[in-house]
């Protein structure tokens, strides 16, 4: 891997394939982008259905903005011990990278907890996703990011024990990236679903 | 470093060829951004610094610059000429995105303008 050097003097349409782990990167990036359009349609159906309360509540009524921020916070900063992770990565330090893995997962699963929270405590008070068409596309929106969050966890988990049985061979480091940039892009997301469902819920 | 091999490209996500000071140094300069971002979006419409019709605008502004941020610094998209294929794919993942969104509300929005009145209480019934 070490062999083949960066070479400005050949045209690119002649330097061969991508190494796979370009290629490996490149082809998950497309599906998170996809996976962006997906959630664009959880958000349109959303904004269209935000009105349609059917006397029940709206969504200033069941904006809990102190646990919101409260998420926001433990899932910024899994995305950040997520970064940290991938420094070990490229370092090859085992324990800090398990350790900032086992960071990020304990961060993911507070997310979780206070999510789950929230659904139990609206489902509850008898606001559940069949009270009305908005609370509908509210649970299925939020909900949709909860199960991406969830499947992140799974795979974070096995790339921990992954790392830990094969240490850290190029397939399991190009896995590790890939589940790396997944955690990222759910970050992403979730600036979106706190900005449109809740704050502007709250405020607009 | 070994993403590198003079193919012209980059993986999304590759920090390229910094040492890992460099790179924390990123990641904290990326959280420090965005909780700041975050911060002033939870803030904002309690201090009332904004004139109150134009809150959701600013929301959307602080939500649109925060995820720039997660892109450049947790995601290492830059303007370079080896991330050109990762910019090209996110431009159009953003065009599909912006076309659901703009397209969805605006016809809806038309579709509820266009109604009878009273045509809507009977649907719902």
């Amino acid at each position: 891997m070490t062999a083949a050097t960066v070479r400005p003097d050949v045209p690119i349409s002649e330097r061969g394939p991508a190494p796979k782990s370009i290629v490996i990167a490149y082809g998950f990036w497309i599906f998170l982008l996809s996976d962006f359009v997906l959630f664009s349609g959880f958000f349109a159906s959303y904004a269209v259905l935000g009105s349609a309360t059917a006397g029940g509540p709206d969504a200033k009524a069941i904006a809990d903005l102190p646990l919101v921020s409260g998420e926001t916070a433990v899932l910024l900063l899994s995305s950040f011990t997520c970064g940290l992770a991938g420094i070990a990565l490229n370092a090859r330090h085992a324990r800090g990278f398990q350790v900032a893995m086992a960071a990020t997962a304990l961060l993911g699963g507070m997310f979780l907890l206070l999510e789950v929270g929230e659904f139990a405590r609206l489902i509850g008070d008898g606001h559940g996703p069949q009270r009305s068409a908005f609370l509908s596309a509210f649970f299925a929106l939020v909900g949709c990011h909860g199960v991406h969050v969830t499947l992140g966890l799974l795979w974070l988990t096995t790339m921990m024990a992954q790392v830990w049985a094969k240490g850290f061979r190029e397939d399991v480091r190009r896995r590790t990236l890939c589940f790396m940039l997944f955690w990222h892009a759910l970050d992403i997301v979730w600036i979106g679903v706190f900005t449109i469902v809740y704050l502007l819920g709250a405020y607009a | 470093m070994s993403d590198r091999q003079g193919s012209g490209h980059t993986a999304p996500g590759n920090s390229g060829d910094r040492s890992p000071r460099a790179a924390l140094i990123g990641y904290l300069v990326g959280l420090a951004l965005s909780v700041l971002l975050t911060a002033a979006a939870f803030c904002l419409p309690l201090l009332g610094i904004v004139w109150g019709p134009a809150v959701p605008v600013a929301l959307i502004a602080l939500a649109a610059a925060q995820m720039g941020v997660h892109l450049v610094f947790f995601l290492h998209i830059t303007t370079g000429p080896d991330n050109a294929n990762n910019v090209l794919a996110l431009a159009l993942g953003a065009l599909i995105v912006g076309l659901v969104l703009v397209g969805s509300i605006w016809i809806m929005a038309h579709l509820n303008d266009t109604m009878m009145p009273g045509m809507l209480e009977q649907m719902q019934r």
